[in-house]
């Protein structure tokens, strides 16, 4: 292999394959937690975290990132962060719409009112 | 020359014009764009899920078997063609062309491996009575909130929907891999490289979508099977 090819794509099969076995490692343990019982935002945090962990590693080294220009990945990078950070403007809102749900209770009947 | 003139000199010689400030193509470029607005329907489509998952009884209807199982063979499936791709373009940038296409078509293969598995989950669902506004049946009368609310019938819009886009990805970027895979040995190492990232990116959104749509919608304590 030339050292100097003029289109020289960074990285060994040996790394990228490390990288493959990191992110199977990573889906077992979400598979593993999807099974001990934990309050749902708690569960939410850890398998948001390890996906992040995850789509880090598939954007540095498969999508080679991490050898790019720093001037590519900060043109890319952070605008999709803010831009996404803020889509959960809307977020809020789910609790107050949570709190107008239609509740099948037992409504007693209301008291006959005199007609006028 | 100072310090100061030096750095505007340097500013003005990467964008002044007529170079490559980014030190990538503009068809890589574009690649890169084309992924951060394709990232924000992804992004806008999950929040919206969130959203509707935060604001009603949600059902947690999967079971290990068929549901977790072929979802996770899914995810080593959509793993390994990344993998692959990456061993493609790997040894595309080596200038060995035959090598890099039989990677590409190994990727297509797990590509297609995805879409089979994962319309065989549909498949399960769909005869099990889910479809995109009702609920199966015994699915209704097992998540019933204890006051009485009934579970969204939302839940079957949200899966197919955004799984259902992430298929239609998968088939469009093995459509796009078999033209790469026939003309490999015409094209230039950064188009090889850009249709590497279109598949990667596939691969990305399914490391979101794996977790959020079945992980966390386990049926833990077995209770449809009782």
């Amino acid at each position: 292999m030339s050292a100097h090819v003029e289109e020289h794509f960074a990285g060994s099969n040996k790394l990228f394959t490390s990288i493959w076995g990191w992110l199977i490692g990573l889906t077992l343990i979400e598979i593993f937690l999807a099974y001990r019982p934990m309050p749902i935002h708690y569960m939410l945090t850890i398998l948001l975290g390890l996906s992040i962990i995850k789509a880090a590693l598939i954007v540095a080294y498969f999508m080679h990132m991490k050898f790019e220009r720093l001037s590519l990945v900060l043109t890319i990078v952070p605008m999709l962060v803010v831009c996404i950070c803020l889509l959960f403007v809307f977020f809020p809102d789910s609790f107050r719409s949570s709190g107008l749900r239609y509740q099948f209770k037992e409504v007693p009947p209301a008291p006959e009112t005199e007609n006028h | 020359m100072s310090t100061e003139a030096r750095a505007e000199h340097f500013v003005a010689a990467d964008w002044g014009g007529g170079v490559l400030p980014y030190r990538v193509g503009h068809r890589k470029l574009g690649m890169w764009l084309f992924i951060v607005s394709d990232s924000l329907t992804f992004s806008a489509l999950l929040i919206g899920y969130s959203y509707l998952r935060a604001s009603n009884v949600w059902p947690t209807p999967f079971p290990f078997y068929p549901s977790i199982v072929f979802s996770s063979v899914m995810t080593f499936c959509l793993l390994s063609s990344s993998l692959t791709m990456v061993f493609g373009v790997s040894a595309s940038s080596r200038g060995e062309k035959t090598r890099a296409r039989k990677w590409i078509l190994a990727t297509i293969f797990f590509g297609l491996a995805f879409i089979v598995l994962h319309l065989i989950e549909w498949n399960h669902l769909i005869s099990e009575g889910l479809r995109p506004f009702s609920l199966p049946a015994h699915w209704i009368a097992t998540f019933t909130a204890r006051d009485g609310t009934l579970p969204t019938p939302l839940f079957g819009a949200t899966f197919f929907t955004i799984t259902g886009l992430h298929m239609f990805h998968v088939f469009t970027g093995a459509i796009y891999l078999s033209v790469v895979a026939a003309r490999v040995k015409k094209l230039k190492h950064e188009d090889v490289e850009i249709s590497g990232l279109y598949w990667h990116f596939v691969d990305l959104v399914w490391m979101f979508v794996f977790p959020l749509i079945y992980i966390l919608s386990v049926d833990v304590g077995g209770h449809l099977a009782r």
